[in-house]
């Protein structure tokens, strides 16, 4: 059957509209087969997975949902290349599928015009039959194919109905390929036709692709133009805007006479295919879809919704982040029971376990809330969040596709960072990313929880209502709202010039969504989570930790400390009967070993760095110490807290240890003697690190999404900067108030 | 002249055409919005801005501001 074809070089490539099940049958096709990468040089995610055509394996590329094949961008010509092979290291597809939405073909089979012209097989996966049956829109397949002259296979991806006719119809256009030639598609006016001829003999040079040369014509905006090396020939520019010109005066003006060319030829297509009811038949989606955008109703489900996406995030992950944390002890535990004293030890404590449980302790939340993201965009009501919240965030610059990105960052910025992949302009996703780590992530709390519970005064505010902790709490995360507000804005202005993106939208329909498509999201964006943030975490995790164990030098530590350590060994050893002596001197030891640890992170590079940095932290109100701790938790923000014990000799310390509340309160400068901490030092930290991009995990994942180091590092600088400044102008204010 | 934008909710029209040749042009004639097509002013979102249409079948969600960009004549 299959010998003319080479067994491992047969490729398909599926394209088709957004929100029409693509995915659901890239999975059905594929199965666990499949990986996920990005194409060099472009955001666009390059799937690809394997599936049995017959006898064949065969490679499937998943295309990223498109409504027309008019590259004006990289990132848009990325599926033109593919399906025309000209994308390095990619074998041009033998055959595509264009997935359509049989609801819909009027708007679908515009881009199957499209894809008719590229001189590959095509065959017509018709999917959601059933929710054309819903509408009472019955197709009359037979007639479809005849009209088209391609094979058209009525499909429910979603129930694997279909499937099986898809692979074979498949198999059968790879053949013919070979066997016959492919249907003659033209559907553009002859005046056009002979443009485009005319232009395609000129440039016979430059062997392109007949899709391309008719691209270049009706491309007004340039892109094209410069993509294909055309922009320093003149006369090429000067014979498009003349043969343009020509068009317009015989009434084909560039770029409507595409469109209307295309939309009278699908209506051709389905004259006598399709009979839809006269009178549109109001479905449960339009009834649901009434009250979802209403004035008052719309925005009052909008809110609690959101509300319930954000407790969610946090409530649910509860159980599942102390079982991690549980979990990481236990590891520990073990480690410390089995392992010698030594540099190894503290390097598998303090570096690997520590870093990596850092890591691992977000998972519950990054998961739980990519599902939560994957029910709403499949179940159609993402696009509805964005068309609500479009108007405020217009005012920001940006559209209403910002919002949920920039929302799911208070949990977490990575998941919000790579949920701005559905902003199709690169400018407007780029604003959102660099700005969505300023939204207050959860890893935020346990600095602002001590900092607050240590020296916010426990005062109520207006009659009782509200109380001066929860105001400061708050403010906080209103301080990085307001922030990345104005950051947006200046990026708009400077950096990221551009007009507001136009807000050309398809409200899709409602639809159940499938568990198997959101659990299957969920763990594919947790697992890139995982591998890309992990390793970096992990390797800065160790970096840190050589910076804050060496050079570990005894000699450093008082000798007193030492033999006081070994009397109390040696007089443990005796096992005395008096309990309550072991007691008390087990508790000194621990307290001599705290202060052990302390000297050797004081003595330490770290901590010779945080006294090296001391004139510069200083004006924050920050002795060494706090500026050390800041150092250390660049890896990742809450290790501030841990720090701050080991530095203040208390061992390691969580956020709700009234130990380190009490030491922090206590402590005093070396050399003065003063209180280091007051209000105005406390808030001065909290705003420092409301503000600061201390999180290697966001900073590689926006690496991953923006393809480039150069936007992380930006993020860094600014952030940290204004970090700086607000902290410092916080504590100057501060001590001018209330100090 | 009548634009898309005049409409008001429940309003269908028919479209004469898009002005201007830029991206956002190219766009709205790409989902549909071409001449002699038909389009319903379904609903508008609840800050005013943008509006939601029905065209060929299917929903289409644009700002006022894009919808300016539309001539129509009512039906």
């Amino acid at each position: 059957m299959a010998t003319s074809v080479d067994r491992t070089t047969i490729c398909v490539a599926l394209v088709g509209n957004p929100n029409v099940g693509k995915s659901t049958l890239f999975n059905a096709l594929c199965g666990l087969r499949q990986r996920v990468g990005n194409y060099p040089g472009v955001t666009v995610e390059k799937k690809l997975g394997t599936a049995e055509l017959g006898d064949c394996p065969c490679t499937v590329i998943d295309l990223p949902g498109t409504y027309s094949l008019a590259p004006h961008s990289p990132d848009e010509m990325v599926a033109v290349n593919v399906l025309l092979g000209r994308q390095d290291s990619q074998d041009s597809p033998n055959a595509i599928v264009a997935v359509v939405d049989a609801s819909n073909l009027q708007r679908n089979l515009y881009l199957v015009s499209q894809l008719l012209e590229l001189e590959r097989p095509v065959v017509l996966a018709l999917n959601m039959t059933d929710l054309a049956e819903n509408r009472g829109i019955t197709i009359d397949v037979e007639r479809l194919e005849s009209q088209l002259k391609i094979p058209v296979v009525p499909l429910q991806a979603n129930r694997k109905q279909g499937v099986d006719r898809l692979r074979s119809h498949l198999a059968e256009a790879i053949q013919a390929q070979y066997a016959e030639q492919l249907p003659q598609h033209e559907c553009f006016p002859a005046a056009l036709v002979a443009e485009v001829d005319a232009l395609q003999e000129q440039l016979a040079s430059q062997h392109l692709p007949r899709y391309l040369i008719e691209r270049l014509l009706l491309d007004t905006s340039g892109y094209l133009q410069n993509e294909l090396l055309l922009a320093g020939d003149s006369a090429i520019g000067d014979q498009l805007a003349a043969a343009r010109a020509r068009l317009a005066e015989q009434g084909h003006p560039v770029p409507a006479v595409e469109a209307v060319a295309r939309y009278d030829w699908v209506s051709q297509m389905l004259d006598g295919v399709v009979t839809a009811p006269s009178q549109r038949v109001v479905t449960l989606s339009d009834r649901v879809d009434r009250v979802l955008t209403h004035r008052v109703w719309g925005t009052l489900v909008f809110m609690l919704l959101m509300l319930l996406v954000f407790r969610s995030v946090f409530s649910w992950a509860e159980p599942g982040m102390m079982l991690i944390e549980t979990g990481t002890d236990y590891v520990s535990s073990l480690v410390d029971a089995r392992l010698a004293d030594g540099a190894f030890k503290s390097l598998l404590l303090d570096g690997v376990i520590a870093g990596v449980g850092g890591v691992l302790v977000f998972l519950p939340q990054i998961f739980i809330l990519f599902l939560l993201i994957g029910v709403l965009e499949d179940c159609g009501y993402m696009a509805r969040a964005a068309y609500l919240m479009d108007k405020l965030m217009v005012r920001v610059g940006l559209s209403g596709k910002s919002f949920i990105p920039l929302l799911s960052s208070f949990a977490c910025a990575i998941p919000g960072i790579m949920a701005a992949r559905v902003i199709e302009k690169r400018r407007d996703r780029l604003t959102t990313i660099l700005v969505a780590p300023l939204m207050s992530c959860s890893a935020r709390l346990p600095v602002y929880t001590l900092l607050i519970a240590a020296f916010i005064p426990d005062h109520m505010l207006v009659g009782g209502l509200l109380s001066l902790q929860g105001a400061v709490m708050f403010s906080m995360y209103l301080l990085g709202i307001l922030v990345a507000v104005v950051v947006a804005l200046v990026l708009k202005k400077t950096l990221l010039r551009g007009e507001t993106p136009p807000f050309v939208m398809e409200l899709p329909s409602y639809k159940i969504p499938s568990l198997r498509n959101v659990a299957w999201r969920m763990c594919e964006r947790g697992w890139a989570f995982v591998r890309r943030a992990g390793t970096i975490i992990f390797a800065v995790s160790v970096v840190v930790w050589a910076a804050a164990y060496y050079p570990h030098d005894p000699a450093q530590v008082d000798a007193g400390i030492w033999q006081r350590l070994d009397e109390i060994d040696a007089t443990l050893k005796d096992s005395p009967s008096d309990l309550a002596q072991v007691a008390a001197l087990n508790e000194e030891r621990a307290a001599l070993a705290n202060r052990v640890d302390g000297i050797y992170l004081r003595t330490s590079y770290l901590g010779r760095a945080g006294r090296a940095i001391e004139p510069v932290v200083e004006p924050l109100g920050w002795d060494w110490r706090i500026g050390c701790a800041a150092i250390a938790s660049f890896p990742a923000r809450e290790v501030v807290v841990g720090t701050l014990g080991v530095l203040y000799n208390l061992g390691d310390q969580d956020e709700e240890s009234t130990a380190l509340r009490e030491k922090l309160t206590a402590a005093t400068h070396d050399a003065t003697g003063q209180k280091v901490f007051n209000i105005p030092v406390a808030l001065s930290l909290m705003v420092f690190f409301a503000l600061c991009a201390q999180c290697a995990a966001t900073l590689a994942i926006m690496k991953r999404e923006t393809g480039a180091w150069r936007w992380p590092l930006f993020t860094f600088t600014y952030m940290t900067t204004l970090a700086y400044v607000a902290a410092w102008a916080t504590y100057q204010i501060g001590m001018r108030l209330l100090g | 002249m009548t634009k898309l934008s005049d409409l008001t909710v429940g309003d269908a029209a028919r479209v004469i055409e898009i002005t201007g040749q830029d991206q956002v042009a190219t766009r709205l004639l790409e989902m549909g919005l071409t001449a002699g097509a038909d389009v319903t002013l379904l609903g508008v979102a609840p800050l005013g801005d943008p509006i939601e249409l029905e065209l060929r079948g299917y929903r289409l969600s644009v700002r006022r501001a894009e919808a300016q960009r539309v001539r129509i004549e009512r039906v």
